[in-house]
């Protein structure tokens, strides 16, 4: 909402300045956008009086004028036709910048003659669009004065409202606060009757539940025309198109008062009644907007006997408004139930000041002063003979006294505010304080408890009072404050930005087909409002969206991507259907090297997969991979070069792999692209000890040694199933076996594979004799041979 | 007898020239050697008398001790020179590049919402977690939020569709609704990670994604706020105050940052504040603790008793604050990103630039980043 400094005096006697109220409105909790300051532009310009003007010498359409200016008498040269001798105008000194052409003005000869200033039209000004001359000003403006009090244009204040404070909606109601706050006084408010003469004869009718209060008037013989100039300026000032006297005053009361009124042309009002009801279904109407809209049974409208006039609290209806032939006008001052007024503006897609006000609640108790002073104004402006006021419901009760300990105050703010200024602030603000009762106002119907009460005196006194006052020390949870699962969360990140990864943070949602793909896509995870319809549906996995980052990076030219993401999936909508999951995805491109070809990108993924489980302290996993034709991964998952990780046959802690070349295509990526996902929840937490001491270390003095192995199995046999067993073999003496090398070909029968293994072994008591080695070397073998019927190479 | 003055010489010339070990060896074996030209000479020391022993004994000593030593010289000199040659020949060009590494980086929103842990933790706070899909209770009614009020509109809820129970779950659209699960106990099952009712006194920070439909330079649909929430029974608005003035001071790094309480409005608070720092936006971008403008950066106030209330506490005995900051926009402001929706783009070259080193974890000894 806007409103200027003058419009404010009308109400606040106050010597404050655009900036000092700004100021104290902030601190009062009103947010200022914005002040449009048009004097700030205009600070150089001033009224000047043209003594004299002759013709240039050296140029047909140049005069040179001598001019009576702020600075003394100047010799001006100036083009304009107007320019002649006694005109009131304004002029611009050397050096000022003149906002509609850009210019800084310079002492520089025009065709021999030196100009010491300039003469300018409405344009250079920017006040207006006449550009055939200078401005012409009234003879009575004194030499000197600002162009800005010339045009009497002041600063305009735009702000926000919250929507608890609706009585902030009228200048009043900023007054009010302001005054409080100790920047000026508050002119009386009230409202004086204006006595009728004879009943309003038009009967009026309200149905409780859509409109509780309805007071209306009848006038007679006005005349409607344009408003006089001192209104169509001070509406124009804060954004409003003048329209007519009738209309304009109800504006005029909407913004001073936040008393939305609506004016009805008499004559077009059908069955001597007007009623506020519910719509009828399919009942339609034209509103003042042009618009036809249909008034369900949700809305309040308003009616005659034929029908719909006006949607209540929102817009009034083409077929009543009133004209410049308008004689008798029907003015209603009504209450409209703010939830429903707030429905209403969302059902039909329709807002409007008076809609804005209503849904945010208008002063109750104003229904019928609003009436009254919307009824001098239109005698003041338009004449006429008024009825008497006629009222039909009731408008809702006022608000509840309620107790109020001062002492609260400085417990929940911790601000020392002696009472009797807790009472002064208060009273100041239109509550009534009895001892320790206190009634809020009817325009306060936000304020219902004591901490209301509290906010009202912290922010009149001003929060920039509140001591800063340090938290009370409290015991830190011993070992941090990061549960294991946070703590978890935050090592992971770290843990792959070290091994290379780059962190990316990436939508919940995702379009429901890619959902789909991923084994998601569930009715009940489709958001019903989506920002886009390609996010509408919550995320089953975080790899589409890695795919997608990945193939938008390669298609700028950035082709070798390793992405990572912690963050959360959607199983359903309930609580425990939400997983933590670290997803992780290589793009191998990776530049060529003259060191030689690197090896299969996919270990290096698995590695890091692996490292990243450990420094998540997860127990030892099994690795399951599907046989030929598909394996135990999901299904976007390449079958072949994918494996899950798990924890017993249910648990599923992690899957790895290369992406199916087809879900690829689908999400319009370049392929390969290797990834994993790891469910964070599924990894179990360490039992809590008691103590940070580490189990004892027992380090053998005998030296470990190595013996190589090579098997021969079949080629289908993975290798893990061949290590597992030679581990097993003598779990006392084997301390690791790894496989170092696999081969196929010359040398090794066809649908065979040689697997070469490095096994380690650790004697524990005494250094093995070889014959201890030999029948060690033996258990392997056989050990090897009866879980895969692996036989030693020869 | 031999002339020992010569045969040292000849001996000494041909260790000398010895071009290899090999030669060297030759030259050791012809002297030192079972018949070698010294060892027979020694030999022949046995038969004579013990006057000519006097004599010649030390001298034959002498030669044999000097032409050893010779050899042993000799020796070290041609394996250094060996050794000098292998290592010629293993010479690499290292303006060759290396095998390219990735950068890996944290997240800047990630690394902020650490820099922000570790600040509340040394003050005591706890983290607390909710759910992303929340039910209407949670996000909107316990929280003060009349039903149908103005106030839910300017939150640009998203919804899920009606359940059976003609309800519709919401994606939250802030991490207030952790308030509640801190401080009430719900009968629902809930995963051990969800907020699930403690006894005040409470305090907790909140950091989570939060949802609203809205997109420009400033919104995006998703975003990430950090709430916190202290109760006990004597915390004023003026601990408030202290709070967040301390955190930005920390945050930013710097003692200069001008801080400047207003009134504002939030149903789940009463008194409710913002609170703006000074800035300066002359320059197109925002320079913290300095200009004459002020930015809005955190919402904050004492709880409603209505929340509380709702929660099961009576707000005669126990009362609080709640603040509630935007971790991505913190993030802009400290680091200078112009754009939030650059934060979820996934741009490499823009993770690379703004993002953080795995070792930049905020500690007191380096700092925050």
């Amino acid at each position: 909402m806007k409103f200027t400094l003058s419009w404010l005096k009308e109400h606040l006697e106050t010597v404050a300045t655009v900036d000092q109220v700004v100021n104290a409105m902030t601190m009062a909790g009103l947010e200022v956008e914005h002040v449009e300051n048009p004097a700030a532009k205009l600070a150089a310009f001033s009224v000047a009086k043209v003594v004299e003007a002759v013709q240039h010498p050296n140029a047909d359409r140049l005069r040179v004028c001598q001019v009576d200016t702020v600075d003394g008498r100047k010799e001006i040269v100036c083009g304009a036709p107007n320019a002649r001798a006694g005109l009131t105008t304004i002029y611009a000194p050397l050096g000022a910048y003149v906002p509609g052409s850009g210019i800084t003005l310079e002492a520089r000869p025009v065709r021999g003659v030196v100009s010491n200033g300039m003469l300018c039209s409405g344009r250079e000004l920017e006040v207006d669009s006449d550009a055939d001359g200078i401005v012409e000003l009234p003879d009575s403006l004194e030499v000197g004065l600002p162009a800005a009090d010339a045009f009497g244009l002041e600063a305009v204040i735009d702000f926000e409202v919250t929507p608890n404070r609706p009585d902030w909606l009228g200048v009043v109601g900023i007054a009010r606060d302001l005054a409080a706050a100790g920047l000026g006084t508050l002119k009386d408010p009230s409202v004086a009757p204006v006595p009728g003469k004879g009943p309003t004869t038009i009967e009026i009718r309200v149905d409780g539940d859509a409109c509780p209060v309805f007071a209306g008037r009848l006038i007679r013989g006005v005349k409607n025309g344009p408003s006089p100039a001192w209104l169509q300026r001070k509406l124009a000032a804060v954004g409003l198109r003048p329209i007519s006297a009738l209309v304009d005053i109800t504006n005029l009361m909407s913004y001073d008062r936040c008393r939305p009124l609506h004016v009805y042309d008499a004559a077009k009002l059908a069955g001597g009644f007007i009623e506020a009801r519910l719509g009828k279904p399919g009942e339609r109407l034209e509103a003042l907007d042009g618009k036809t809209y249909e008034a369900g049974p949700e809305v309040c409208v308003i009616a005659d006997g034929s029908g719909a006039v006006g949607l209540g609290g929102v817009m009034g209806g083409e077929s009543t408004k009133v004209s410049e032939t308008t004689t008798d006008v029907f003015v209603e001052s009504a209450y409209f139930d703010p939830i429903r007024t707030a429905q209403t503006g969302r059902t039909l897609g329709l807002t409007s000041d008076a809609q804005y006000r209503f849904a945010r609640g208008v002063d109750t108790g104003f229904v019928v002063d609003g009436l009254e002073m919307a009824t001098r104004l239109i005698l003041d402006l338009c004449g006429g003979e008024p009825c008497e006021v006629r009222v039909a419901g009731h408008a809702p009760a006022p608000p509840a006294a309620f107790e109020f300990d001062h002492a609260y105050v400085k417990k929940l703010s911790g601000l020392d505010v002696p009472s009797t200024r807790i009472d002064g602030i208060l009273t100041a603000l239109g509550f009534e304080v009895r001892g320790e009762m206190v009634t809020p106002p009817t325009w306060r119907r936000d304020v219902d408890g004591k901490a209301d009460l509290v906010e009202e005196v912290a922010r009149i006194e001003g929060f920039d009072a509140l001591p800063a006052e340090p938290l009370p020390e409290m015991q830190h949870p011993a070992g941090g404050v990061l549960t294991v699962r946070q703590a978890r969360m935050r090592n992971a990140r770290r843990a792959m930005a070290a091994r290379g990864y780059a962190e990316a943070v990436t939508w919940s949602f995702m379009r429901t087909a890619w959902a789909q793909l991923f084994g998601g896509g569930d009715e009940k995870l489709r958001l019903t409002n989506p920002i886009a319809s390609d996010l509408d549906c919550m995320r089953p996995s975080i790899l589409p969206n890695l795919i997608e980052a990945a193939a938008r990076n390669a298609r700028q030219g950035f082709a070798d991507a390793a992405l990572f993401e912690v963050g959360p999936t959607f199983k359903g909508d309930q609580p425990a259907d939400q997983l933590t999951i670290v997803a992780a995805l290589i793009a191998p491109h990776a530049p060529r090297s003259w060191a030689g070809k690197a090896a299969d990108p996919l270990f290096a993924l698995k590695a890091d997969l692996m490292a990243l489980l450990e420094e998540m302290g997860a127990p030892n996993l099994q690795i399951a991979q599907g046989g030929q034709g598909g394996g135990p991964a999901s299904s976007w998952w390449h079958p072949g070069r994918s494996a899950r990780l798990q924890l017993g046959p249910k648990t599923v802690v992690a899957e790895f792999g290369e992406l199916h070349p087809a879900i690829l295509k689908a999400l319009d990526a370049e392929g390969p692209m290797l990834a994993f996902e790891l469910d964070l929840g599924a990894i179990p937490e360490p039992k809590k000890k008691a103590t940070k001491t580490k189990p004892a270390l027992t380090l053998s003095s005998l030296m470990p040694l190595s013996r190589d192995f090579a098997f021969l199995v079949d080629q289908a046999t993975p290798a893990g199933e061949l290590v597992r067993p030679i581990l097993a073999a003598d779990k006392a003496l084997i301390a690791n076996a790894r496989v170092f090398d696999v081969y196929q070909g010359k040398g090794v029968p066809e649908g065979q594979k040689s697997v070469a293994i490095e096994v380690t072994v650790q004697p524990t008591e005494k250094t093995l004799t070889d014959p201890e080695i030999e029948a060690l070397s033996a258990r392997i073998v056989a050990a090897a041979e009866k879980a895969v019927g692996a036989k030693l190479r020869s | 007898m031999t002339d020992l003055s010569k045969l040292e010489a000849d001996l000494s010339a041909s260790i000398a020239a010895a071009a290899d070990v090999a030669a060297l060896e030759a030259a050791r074996i012809a002297a030192l050697g079972k018949s070698g030209s010294v060892s027979e000479l020694l030999k022949t020391l046995g038969a004579m008398s013990p006057d000519e022993r006097r004599e010649l004994g030390p001298l034959i000593n002498g030669l044999r001790d000097r032409i050893a030593g010779a050899i042993a010289g000799r020796k070290a000199e041609l394996e250094a020179a060996e050794l000098d040659a292998k290592l010629a020949a293993e010479r690499v060009d290292l303006t060759l590049p290396p095998a390219p590494a990735r950068r890996g980086r944290v997240h800047p929103t990630m690394q902020v919402l650490d820099e922000m842990i570790a600040i509340f933790a040394e003050m005591g706070f706890g983290l607390a977690e909710g759910p992303d899909i929340e039910d209407d209770f949670h996000n909107f009614t316990a929280l003060n939020f009349p039903p149908k009020h103005p106030a839910r509109e300017m939150h640009d809820t998203f919804w899920l569709p009606e359940d059976d129970r003609g309800e519709r779950k919401v994606l939250r659209t802030h991490t207030s609704p952790v308030q509640i699960r801190t401080m009430q106990r719900t009968n629902e099952k809930l995963p051990a990670w969800i907020a699930n009712g403690q006894e005040p006194p409470i305090r907790v920070i909140v950091p989570g994604r939060t949802y609203r439909s809205d997109s420009d330079a400033t919104h995006t649909p998703m975003f990430h706020q950090m709430e916190g929430l202290v109760i006990d029974k004597a915390i004023h608005m003026g601990h408030l105050k202290w709070t967040l003035e301390t955190f930005i001071s920390r945050f930013f790094e710097t003692p200069l940052v001008e801080t400047r309480f207003r009134p504002h409005h939030f149903p789940f608070t009463e008194p409710s504040a913002e609170m703006d720092v000074r800035c300066d936006r002359s320059g197109g971008d925002v320079k913290i603790g300095q200009g004459d403008d002020w930015m809005e950066i955190v919402g904050c106030g004492m709880v409603h008793p209505n929340v509380l209330r709702n929660c099961g506490l009576d707000p005669d005995v126990w009362q609080g604050f709640a603040f509630g900051f935007g971790i991505d926009r913190l993030g802009m402001l400290k680091y200078g990103m112009p754009d939030l929706r650059d934060m979820f783009a996934s741009d490499v070259r823009w993770l690379e630039h703004y993002g953080f080193s795995a070792f930049a974890a905020p500690n007191p000894a380096t700092g925050l980043s």
